[in-house]
């Protein structure tokens, strides 16, 4: 067993786990942080992601171990109280979602993609969010609720 | 994924015993392609050595004539790099074409060329580029470096420092991305080099990336597009699979060299 410290939304968090523990597993396992999905498996779908030390990855490709010591966000920490993140906004605004098993993964994905760029064109938005799939292929919606949440961001 | 025990190295040295004392452990970088590998059961270390905190493989130097990158440098740093973008344009661009956001914030330059998957873009620029390999122990030149299909000249226990990439003249990376996983079906990386113009292409070869001479002599004798007309990539070594036959691999190279050069020339 490897002992682990790390912030996760703010809170100060340790745990005692096997090497072979995902990240993923931790967070909704002990955590109880259910909003972080698991769709895939694989590395393939994007549900899993949250943000790490600033940047976006995918928790069910990384063992828990390699999280000691980092500033963890995960889809509930991005609202302020009962203020939505400007990207959770306009999702909800522009229905970015039809049955929202992947919607955490993608408003992280693109808190990530708005952090890098904060005016992205429609093919910048597509390319990142190569990383996440929408299985109900959603994605005109999604791609209207990045250019939205830019224009929150700017107000 | 089959139990293991985790380690963390704080340095080479303490890698390197960690390492030497278990001789079924395995060496974690970034985990962009081993973690997947580990949850598919293809692999059952005893232990892992996660290296990627170590200081000594970070970093990046640019000096007059090369752009030496630490091993443990993510993707996103490499493309996102303002000295490696001004020397190696190419370089930083093909980083930025790796997976996606998430991959490119994980996955590391040494992780990505221990690990040498014949579909990996990495390998095609340290090949075109003529790269050399610095390691724990040695420095490999990359014409001797990639052995083949996941298989390099590495030893046991030997971890990649660094990648000292030449300044070439001018180069372009130009890749046919599968759609759904990203991976070059069919990439080509041409640099023209203070020591001739080179041509390596990954994702089409069955012993992963290689150079293609023929088209690096027609390049040699005219450096433009149209000097590849009637020029054919050898299908009998090439990868053939669900995605794509041999010879619609072997297509694909010669048409993504063609498009490299045009980056080039405009």
């Amino acid at each position: 067993m490897t002992k682990i410290a790390f912030t996760i939304n703010g809170k100060q968090v340790s745990s005692d786990v096997e090497g072979r523990t995902l990240l993923v597993d931790l967070i909704r396992d002990e955590l109880k942080l259910t909003g972080t999905h698991v769709g895939c498996d694989t590395s393939q779908c994007g549900c899993c992601t949250i943000q790490l030390d600033g940047d976006m990855v995918k928790s069910c490709a990384m063992l828990a171990a390699q999280a000691d010591g980092a500033n963890i966000v995960t889809i509930e920490g991005l609202a302020d109280g009962d203020k939505l993140h400007a990207v959770q906004q306009a999702f909800t605004e522009c229905h970015g979602l039809q049955c929202g098993f992947c919607t955490p993964g993608m408003i992280m994905a693109s808190v990530g993609i708005l952090k890098a760029n904060p005016n992205p064109s429609d093919e910048e938005i597509v390319k990142g969010l190569e990383g996440n799939l929408c299985r109900c292929t959603g994605y005109v919606n999604i791609i209207k609720s990045v250019k939205r949440a830019a224009e929150l961001m700017k107000v | 994924m089959y139990a293991f025990e985790y380690l963390r190295a704080g340095s080479l040295a303490e890698a390197g015993d960690l390492l030497s004392k278990n001789p079924e452990a395995k060496i974690l970088a970034g985990g962009q392609t081993f973690i997947p590998t580990l949850k598919a059961r293809l692999a059952q270390p005893t232990h892992v050595v996660d290296v990627a905190r170590i200081k000594d493989l970070a970093g990046i130097t640019v000096t007059a004539d090369a752009v030496t990158i630490g091993a443990m440098t993510r993707h996103v740093e490499v493309g996102n790099s303002a000295e490696v973008r001004k020397a190696i344009p190419a370089l930083a661009a093909l980083a930025l074409e790796i997976g996606d956001q998430q991959v490119r914030n994980r996955g590391t330059l040494g992780g990505s060329v221990a690990n040498n998957d014949p579909a990996a873009d990495y390998p095609s620029a340290v090949l075109a580029l003529g790269a050399t390999i610095i390691t724990t122990s040695r420095e490999i030149a990359a014409d001797d470096f990639f052995q083949g299909m996941f298989a390099t000249a590495l030893a046991e226990g030997e971890i990649i420092k660094a990648i000292r990439f030449p300044i070439p003249k001018r180069a372009a990376y130009s890749k046919f991305h599968h759609p759904a996983s990203g991976y070059a079906m069919a990439g080509a990386f041409v640099a023209d080099t203070a020591k001739g113009v080179r041509v390596a292409i990954t994702g089409a070869g069955a012993s992963g990336v290689f150079r293609w001479s023929d088209a690096e002599a027609a390049l040699a004798k005219s450096f433009a597009a149209a000097a590849l007309a009637g020029l054919k990539v050898d299908d009998s070594n090439c990868i053939a699979d669900l995605h794509a036959g041999s010879d619609y691999r072997a297509h694909l190279a010669a048409v993504m060299t063609k498009r490299a050069v045009q980056k080039i020339t405009g």
